[in-house]
């Protein structure tokens, strides 16, 4: 983490908090625009009167899901090589899951022993913990050691497609207060804002993000879902983030999401992203990024070892 | 084994009074289930008390006690765990009988036929899926009369948008036979609206279709697949953006609307990429045409025997759902093997339920979703 103001909120359908966010930036002019990323939202992305109302402010959205759609037409041969790039990555992504069933099996097997065997039965979970811990951080290094491999191969900033939104982009967000990133679809988000290098483009600016924009900004991407309608529901490591949010892990609409009523599968969350902080973001939430530490600046939990939710301190 | 839930009631000597029974039923949820077995009451004046339901494989009607020298009637009966039981009473005066809901039961089942007494066994639940949920955005249902040079008539649509529906992105569809009735006694509407909620399956487009005389189109009718392969996509696609690839596209129906549905992919393979059937009436013969239904049932026969001889490979996923207390199952059961060796992704999915509109409801959310995955993993609004 760097010395960049950031503010993480909890999903904003139902309790809005840009604005407040942006007033404890010190944003205090009301003229001065923000830039809101929404690319998450794909082609509603220019869709952000709801925001414009609430933030009571000129909001001059980045249409960065338009930008790459026309990138894309005028640079085909990097489409395809994105495109590739994905498909290895789903391939990969499929195959740590394969690995991921069997490990996650392993240590929440280990929660229902006979209480005779239970001091053993603690040190081999806490192995098994261990185990997709290595298990996340390998699939991690892969997914990072692909995307090097892709920037190195085609560099798309000097591509001239590329270069000229990056330029346009410059230009638009030099007069903005903050930078807003918005939720949605993650994998879409993050793709495009990594694509253009947004953050890049303004390395002094306050970030203010929920939701997929949380996730997509931070260090790494965690997809999780405690009852799927197919499927076991395994917490996976999805992707490289941004790195912008560092030590914490965002998992908005916590409450909807995950069993939080469940203490095992609670502490095997925290105890596997430790020493991050898994905060249920469920709405309502803000914690900013305070010179070497999060700080909360209103009510926020998060996942605790002992499998309950407690406040974020 | 535990006592007879009518306790005291049972005892040897005098008949209980009426204010003993009128205190056994106060405050008792009825029928009682207690483990893997059901007590049914009637309070009333009868000469006869049936249970009257439609579980294959028991008798049609069973015949409650009463309790000797009063107007309370019971019977007790298995019910395994998970089962949903739809059933009407027959209280007979003399020789008069009338089939009536259960008055100590408000638990109903409606369909178009009125609506039917229900027992749930112990275990199972109303998914919370089926109930409006207010953080839930509504879609939209819009009507649409569509020319059918097949039918030589227009029929009439009801298409389903989702909410926030744009016309700058593409949409699936599903077609779904009896869609009205789905809607009605099956909350296809609520359940889409909450699905597509909670990113379980995409923003779809649903074309709610209905005939005027089903049992004659429904049965692998040259007329309806036509209809529903190529009259009826290209009159929604006119008017409304839909993904053209066979993975967005999907056929749905129960009962015959289920033969309706895989008659017309048989007939078009690759059209249709998703098939939901429920308990399709997928009547069969091994040797000669004696079925032994109805001669309505006659062209279905002929359809699953031409189907069964020659499969192909109608669709690339489906999904089969059928209740065991349906006389269907064995059917359905039988034609699970033939579907997965022509190389489609099948699942069957067999509950304790009958042939009814709510066991079809239940099913949608582990159907819809296995069938057209939502974006649940990558969307964090």
């Amino acid at each position: 983490m760097g010395t960049r103001p950031v503010l993480v909120l909890g999903p904003q359908r139902h309790v809005p908090l840009v604005r407040e966010a942006l007033a404890a930036l010190g944003c205090d002019d009301d003229h001065t625009p923000v830039a809101l990323c929404s690319a998450g939202w794909e082609e509603r992305e220019l869709e952000h009167d709801e925001l414009q109302e609430h933030v009571a402010r000129p909001v001059v959205n980045l249409e960065v899901f338009s930008r790459v759609e026309t990138i894309y037409r005028e640079d085909p041969e990097l489409h395809a090589a994105v495109r590739a790039r994905h498909d290895r990555m789903r391939r990969l992504q499929a195959l740590h899951q394969h690995r991921l069933a069997h490990a996650v099996d392993a240590a929440c097997g280990l929660a229902d022993v006979p209480d005779a065997a239970l001091d053993m039965a603690a040190a081999e979970r806490r192995d098994a913990i261990e185990a997709i811990r290595t298990l996340d951080r390998t699939h991690l290094d892969r997914l990072r050691g692909m995307h090097e491999a892709f920037w190195n191969e085609w560099r798309p900033e000097e591509r001239p497609a590329v270069a000229r939104h990056r330029e346009e982009l410059r230009n638009i967000l030099r007069p903005c207060a903050a930078l807003c990133v918005a939720g949605g679809h993650v994998a879409i988000l993050l793709n495009r804002l990594r694509l253009l290098g947004v953050l890049d483009l303004c390395p002094e600016l306050p970030v203010v993000a929920w939701s997929a924009g949380a996730m997509a900004l931070s260090h790494r991407v965690i997809l999780f879902h405690d009852s799927p309608p197919q499927g076991q529901g395994n917490v996976e490591v999805f992707e490289a983030g941004l790195g912008l949010i560092g030590g914490l892990v965002p998992l908005p609409h916590a409450k909807h999401r995950l069993r939080l009523d469940d203490p095992e599968r609670v502490s095997l969350i925290a105890e596997r992203f430790a020493p991050d902080s898994c905060v249920a973001l469920s709405g309502g939430e803000m914690l900013a990024w305070d010179r070497d530490r999060w700080r909360a600046r209103t009510r926020a939990e998060v996942l605790a070892p002992s499998g309950r939710l407690e406040a974020f301190a | 084994m535990s006592a007879h839930p009518l306790g005291d009631l049972l005892r040897q000597g005098p008949p209980p009074a009426p204010h003993e029974i009128a205190a056994w039923l106060r405050g008792r949820e009825f029928p009682i289930v207690d483990g893997d077995r059901a007590t049914f009451a009637f309070h009333g004046p009868a000469s006869s008390v049936e249970l009257v339901h439609w579980i294959y494989g028991l008798e049609s009607s069973m015949a409650f006690q009463r309790v000797g020298g009063t107007d309370l009637w019971h019977l007790t009966m298995d019910l395994p765990p998970g089962s949903r039981v739809e059933y009407k009473l027959g209280v007979a005066h003399g020789h008069q009988q009338a089939l009536i809901r259960d008055p100590l039961n408000p638990k109903l089942a409606r369909d178009p036929y009125g609506a039917n007494s229900v027992v749930q066994g112990s275990g199972y639940f109303v998914p919370d899926w089926v109930h409006e949920d207010e953080q839930a955005r509504r879609g939209e249902m819009v009507s649409l009369s569509v020319p059918s040079r097949s039918f030589g008539e227009d029929r009439d649509v009801e298409v389903y948008l989702p909410a926030r529906y744009r016309r700058s992105r593409r949409y699936p569809l599903l077609i779904v036979h009896d869609g009205p009735d789905y809607v009605r006694f099956a909350e296809l509407r609520t359940v889409l609206d909450n699905l597509i909620h909670r990113l379980e399956i995409p923003p779809m487009i649903i074309a709610l279709t209905a005939s005027p005389d089903r049992i004659r189109e429904y049965a692998d009718d040259d007329r309806h697949a036509a209809f529903v392969t190529d009259e009826l996509p290209a009159a929604l696609a006119d008017r409304w953006p839909l993904v053209d690839r066979s993975e967005a596209r999907g056929l749905m129906g129960a009962s015959f609307g289920a033969v309706a549905s895989l008659a017309a992919a048989w007939r078009s393979p690759g059209r249709f990429g998703r098939l939901l059937l429920q308990s399709g009436s997928f009547i069969f013969t091994d040797i000669g045409r004696d079925h032994g239904r109805s001669p309505a049932f006659d062209p279905v026969v002929d359809f699953v025997n031409a189907f069964r001889d020659s499969p192909g490979k109608p669709s690339e996923r489906v999904f089969v759902t059928c209740g065991t207390y349906e006389s269907l199952i064995y059917y359905n059961r039988s034609l699970i093997p033939l579907l997965q060796n022509t190389g489609m992704d099948v699942r069957f999915v067999e509950q304790r339920d009958g042939h009814n509109w709510e066991n079809w409801r239940d099913r949608l959310r582990e159907g819809l979703s296995w069938l057209f995955p939502g974006p649940l993993w990558m969307v964090y609004e």
